[in-house]
């Protein structure tokens, strides 16, 4: 049935934005501050993992786990551990100076690494192991709304992280246009110099925007395990590939959080495409050609930064100091 | 304190400041800055005015001494530190986010008490404007404004804050003699205030305008200050060189000038539509220095890139080179800077960038000196050694103070930047040499000394252009002025009859002939 | 506004202050210092999690390159192949074009070369490894110049651009060994029997020849950067392009130039690793080195020489994680971990190379 084809797409395709619409705003919110962090698939893997391993020890600690200390107990340690990982970063990079794009970089070695060493410890050997009643808490579906036929499976079947990563872009809209928090935080990524002189503490800026960025971020990657993987650990290398569409997702939406709702999205029906495109044009060999389809998204992304580099409006430049380190007695 | 002052808004006693290891900014400094008073702080370039202040706007940290606000010893740790102590800058390079409207920039920073309301501030703003006759308007981007108005924006900034002790870096470094003294007009009312006001500055007869004390620094010393009512321009000068000092230039009548550049009808248009250059018609001769005036900003720079090959210009424009044995027309449009190099024609170009766009900031002299000739010959390798020895040349020619000539030229200070940039312009023998702000930041010596050099060439037969902004030393150095305004060619006139009025006046001409009205 | 109140009379208790031209001796003692500290917390981190004793680990670490020849050689052959990709990087990056897309300008390298293995094998030796290169040199040097083309014509972000490039190279490599497997579950070791396309024994090692490549590479990168006009207008281009302008280089022609010569080297990279190692392609050839590659060339400055000597150090310790995750039954992924960890360190050394600390003196 095609109806059901294109409902299963558009489901997917919502989880699968969510994952990086967390990612991405992290990341938004890390390069107002002038940091372009791309470590964001290592602390992504942080998120994942210490999130997943939490709700895993507790489950398996008790007879009868506990929704929402599960959820709690999960968030809760995935935004910590990802926030640690921003806490390196900006340690390195505000404190210390060090060159961005190469911290970035080792960070995601070194997320991964962790990650995936420690998960060696929950997988004892087995090729995978899950959280199956944390994965129930966290896709519980919204009772009768999501009942009702087409609409209700499309929109309102989806675990509350789904919901809260739109209200979390609306929230941060708000806050970067609209606050003076917000407006001093883009000053800092913007201009140091005149944020600093202005009297705005640039390093508290930098390091919470970081901080807090890279918690956010590491959400994406919780919601990956526990929500759209289906509560199951294993060791995987498909957290690096998210983590990177997550960075290039900010580009694409000219760091405005709220083009990143409609943006993730769109990335996820491109994700998604192989598994239903095929099947809607009733093409067979699906198996083997499944690789092209999977092409398009990073085709896309390659056209979307083309179209932008062309049409260069001064309201889609990226902020003006990103990658840049601050010295006050810089001369 | 037996010389505090009860009116006294600042003191500061033995302050000092290095920069690395060798640099030493500011040495052992004490004075005061007094309510309801106007204080210059006087010297050259490098003297330590400037560190001196962003010590007190806490921007820099002092590494020793002491800085009394209100008669309270105090530590001035960061910028909002100094807002808190009722202190605002307005520094030489504006600290404005291009990006945000003049209201955004205003409020930024400040702490927030109830609601963050835009509208409320712009009121404020409006109320500001009122008092002292601004001319801002709130809601307007500042990439959308002229140099004066984000100086304006630069003091409502800090008069929204409440500050009333203000320190002004090299204010009237941007503005036209009309603009200035409007500006002073303002500095006095708010002196009127109550309020304590310091402007930072290396111009004489302003000081003697506007000034009631003149504080003087000389090589990070504190030399003395002295009231302004019994100060000469002479006694000053005196004071900040440190010796007695002849300023003049010896300009010769130009022997035989002939036609060597010849520019018609020279148009640009920038990336958002806006003419940057329109209509550009004038002659550059050999054995002359042709002079260019203009507020910052009004194409100036283009119309040097242009020249050089460096500039995009539009359809109908036409720079013609005109050669010195043949007097044959060579066109420059539509040349590279190498391609116009393989005509035969050398140009040199000494651009206001200087670390930016002359030299290679991260390398030594040598590596600078073949930035524009290391691709002469057929070799695939570079080679050094012809390089090398011009770096040695220059380096004792020019006397310049460099560790070694392979220290990237970074680590030089300003002057000595520029004698190596120079230096290598002018050994390439140009037949057209152009300047931009060639004495910014310099010590008067080292300006003197680019001024002679300048000079030479001209007696050689060279076509020298020199963009400046010191409209004195312009009607003392140039055989004629071309003044540019908001990208127009308002006159031409003879640098031995001109007078400062009359440029200043063709500054902020309009194509219509009134003078725009913003500061 | 409270004035006065909220300043205390306390001078801040560190301060900054940018140093140059500090002594060869002081800043190889700081770099010594910093991995010094990244054992140190590796070791406190072992110990943390195994209980091991620290030193007993370390010393295992050895054994991964240096208990037997075969071992040093393995370690050899993995460590030319970072370098050969952080050699391909240098030009790029010294022209500050940040191609992070070496993963898949080696990948389509390799490719060629494994399509050449398979399709070309009746040609004689000499001319089969010719078009090998050949075939391979092309396609990383198309890989690295697409992003190049279109960064100088409109300034697009190559890092991004080259970085989903690299997953375009990855789904291509996935759709055609689906297709070349046919039946088979991985298209496994091409011409396991006869040998054609493979690298000859030299010295008695499998792997003589990617080393002579990769250190005749070096030698000559060295050159290109410090002695050529090539060199010295990368150098200029790297600094500003404004002064490239002003001195008449032409910008576009040169980032398109290094790019070529930049995703050449990293095809024949793949080259390297697919006839002289691997034997085989699969979306995992470049195995991260493409990332890891980066951080090698920017630590070692852009000199070839003291990239093979991080390059060697990072292999170290990556042959001795794995000694020690046999030895101990722990897993791979502590490489990892160590490596990220003294990277942090090597990273945030450089602060104490470029500032100097001034802490508060007692008035």
């Amino acid at each position: 049935m095609i109806q059901t084809s294109i409902i299963a797409w558009i489901l997917r395709a919502v989880q699968f934005g969510t994952i990086i619409m967390f990612g991405s705003m992290g990341e938004i919110l890390t390069e107002k501050s002038g940091n372009l962090n791309l470590g964001v698939p290592g602390i992504m893997y942080l998120g994942a993992f210490s999130g997943f391993a939490s709700a895993y020890l507790y489950e398996n600690g008790t007879d009868n786990p506990i929704g929402i200390v599960c959820i709690l107990l999960a968030l809760i340690s995935a935004f910590l551990a990802a926030a640690f990982g921003g806490l390196i970063y900006s340690f390195l990079t505000i404190t210390l100076r060090a060159n961005q794009n190469v911290t970035g970089l080792a960070l995601t070695t070194f997320g991964m690494g962790v990650a995936n060493f420690f998960g060696a410890y929950l997988l004892q050997g087995e090729v995978y192991t899950a959280a199956p009643a944390t994965n129930a808490a966290f896709t519980a579906k919204i009772p009768a709304l999501s009942s009702i036929p087409v609409i209700g499976e499309a929109v309102f079947s989806y675990g509350f992280l789904a919901y809260a990563a739109i209200a979390l872009a609306i929230v941060m809209h708000w806050f970067l246009n609209k606050t003076r928090t917000g407006l001093n935080l883009r000053a800092v990524g913007e201009n140091p110099g005149t944020a600093d002189a202005a009297g705005i503490n640039v390093t508290k800026y930098k390091y919470l925007a970081t901080v807090i960025g890279a918690g956010i971020s590491g959400i994406g990657g919780l919601y990956y395990v526990l929500d759209y993987n289906n509560g199951i650990w294993a060791t995987t290398g498909q957290i690096e590939a998210l983590g990177w569409l997550a960075v290039a997702l900010v580009i694409f939406t000219t760091w405005k959080p709220l083009s990143a709702i409609w943006g993730a999205y769109l990335f996820g029906l491109l994700y998604w495409l192989y598994n239903f495109l095929p099947k809607l044009l009733g093409a067979t060999d699906v198996e083997r050609t499944q690789s092209l389809y999977q092409m398009i998204p990073y085709l896309v992304t390659i056209l979307v930064l083309i179209v932008v580099s062309m049409r260069r409006k001064r309201e889609s430049q990226p902020p003006a100091s990103l990658g840049l380190a601050y010295f006050r007695e810089e001369r | 304190m037996e010389n505090m002052h009860t009116s006294d808004a600042i003191t500061l006693k033995g302050i000092t400041k290095s920069f690395g290891t060798k640099v030493i900014a500011n040495k052992n400094i004490s004075l005061s800055i007094r309510r309801g008073e106007v204080l210059s702080l006087l010297g050259e370039n490098g003297s330590g005015k400037t560190t001196l202040m962003n010590i007190l706007s806490g921007i820099y940290y002092p590494d020793e001494g002491q800085v009394f606000v209100g008669g309270k010893e105090v530590a001035i740790r960061s910028p909002g530190d100094s807002f808190a102590l009722g202190i605002g800058m307005i520094h030489q390079h504006f600290k404005l986010v291009d990006v945000f409207t003049a209201a955004e920039n205003i409020v930024l920073g400040l702490k927030g008490h109830g609601k963050f309301d835009l509208k409320a501030v712009g009121e404020k703003v409006r109320a500001i404007c009122e008092r002292y006759g601004f001319d801002i308007t709130p809601e307007q981007k500042v990439y959308d404004m002229t140099v004066s108005q984000k100086q304006t924006l630069e003091i409502v900034k800090v008069l929204y804050r409440g500050a009333d002790i203000l320190i002004l870096d090299e204010p009237t470094a941007v503005l036209t003699p009309q603009e200035t003294e409007k500006l002073f007009g303002v500095i006095r009312e708010m002196k009127k205030d109550g309020k304590a006001i310091v402007i930072i500055t290396h111009k004489l007869h302003e000081v003697l305008s506007v000034s009631d004390r003149v504080s003087i620094l000389r090589k990070g010393e504190y030399i003395g200050t002295v009231d302004t009512k019994d100060a000469t321009e002479i006694s000053l000068t005196e004071m900040m060189v440190g010796k007695k000092v002849t300023l003049n230039i010896d300009r010769k009548v130009p022997v035989n000038p002939k036609k060597r550049l010849s520019v018609q009808n020279l148009s640009i248009t920038g990336e958002d539509g806006i003419k940057v250059l329109d209509n550009i018609t004038f002659d550059a001769m050999g054995g002359e220095i042709l002079g260019i005036a203009g507020i910052s900003g009004c194409g100036q720079k283009e119309l040097l890139e242009a020249i050089a090959g460096l500039k995009i210009v539009d359809a109908g424009s036409s720079i013609d080179f005109i050669e010195p044995d043949t007097d044959k027309p060579d066109s420059l449009i539509g040349k590279t800077p190498r391609q116009i190099k393989e005509m035969g024609i050398t140009l040199s170009f000494v651009p206001e960038d200087r670390l930016g766009m002359g030299l290679v900031a991260s390398m030594g002299m040598t590596d600078n000196m073949m930035l524009k000739s290391y691709e002469q010959g057929k070799s695939f390798f570079v080679e050094r050694k012809q390089p090398h020895d011009l770096a040695e040349e220059i380096k004792g020619d020019l006397a310049v103070v460099t560790p070694s000539i392979n220290t990237p030229v970074r680590r030089l200070s300003g002057g000595n930047v520029q004698k190596v940039l120079v230096g290598r312009e002018i050994a390439a023998a140009p037949a057209v040499l152009m300047t931009a702000y060639a004495v910014r930041g310099l010590d008067i010596g080292t300006s003197y000394q680019i001024y002679n050099l300048l000079s030479e060439q001209k007696d050689k037969g060279v076509a020298v252009m020199y963009v400046g902004e010191d409209l004195d030393v312009l009607i003392d150095l140039c055989d004629r002025i071309l003044v540019l305004c908001a990208g127009k060619m308002t006159g031409i006139i003879d640098g031995r009859t001109a007078t400062k009025e009359q440029i200043g006046l063709l500054m902020t001409k309009t194509s219509h002939g009134e003078e725009s009205a913003n500061v | 506004m409270n004035k006065a109140e909220n300043t205390h009379l306390r001078e801040p208790l560190v301060r900054l202050a940018k140093q140059d031209g500090v002594p060869v001796k002081k800043k190889v003692g700081i770099r010594a210092a910093a991995i010094v500290l990244a054992l140190v917390i590796d070791a406190l981190f072992i110990f943390l999690v195994t209980k091991l004793n620290p030193i007993q680990v370390y010393a295992e670490m050895f054994k991964g390159t240096f208990e037997t020849s075969l071992r040093f050689m393995w370690a050899m052959r993995d460590m030319v192949s970072l370098l050969c990709i952080g050699i391909a990087l240098a030009p790029a990056f010294k022209m500050r074009f940040w191609n992070i897309g070496a993963e898949g300008q080696v990948l389509m390298g390799g490719f060629a070369t494994a399509l050449c293995m398979m399709y070309c094998q009746s040609l004689p030796t000499p001319v089969l490894f010719l078009v090998m290169i050949l075939t391979s040199v092309i396609c990383g040097a198309v890989w690295g110049l697409i992003p190049a083309v279109f960064k100088a014509r409109w300034n697009t972000n190559e890092t991004l651009f080259t970085l989903m490039m690299n997953y375009v190279a990855i789904q291509i490599v996935a759709y055609a060994t689906n297709i070349l497997r046919g039946q088979a579950s991985s298209l496994g070791t091409i011409n396991m029997g006869t040998k054609i396309g493979w690298f000859p024994k030299i010295a008695g090692h499998d792997f003589t020849l990617n080393i002579i490549i990769v250190a005749v590479l070096t030698v000559l990168m060295f050159i290109y950067l410090k002695h050529t006009k090539h060199g010295y207008e990368i150098s200029v281009v790297g600094e500003s392009e404004n002064t490239a302008r002003y001195a008449g280089i032409d910008v576009a022609k040169v980032t398109l130039r290094t790019m070529l010569i930049s995703g050449a080297i990293c095809g024949l990279c793949g080259f390297i690793i697919v006839a002289g190692n691997k034997h085989t392609i699969a979306t995992n050839t470049a195995g991260g080195n493409g990332f890891t590659a980066i951080i090698v060339a920017w630590l070692a400055k852009f000199n070839t020489f003291y990239m093979a000597l991080i390059s060697f150090m990072l292999i170290f310790l990556e042959k001795g994680a794995g000694q020690i995750a046999s030895s101990f039954g722990l897993n791979d992924f502590i490489t990892d971990i160590i490596s990220g960890i003294i990277l942090f360190c090597i990273l945030g050394s450089e602060f104490f190379i470029n500032y100097r600390l001034i802490f508060r003196h007692k008035k």
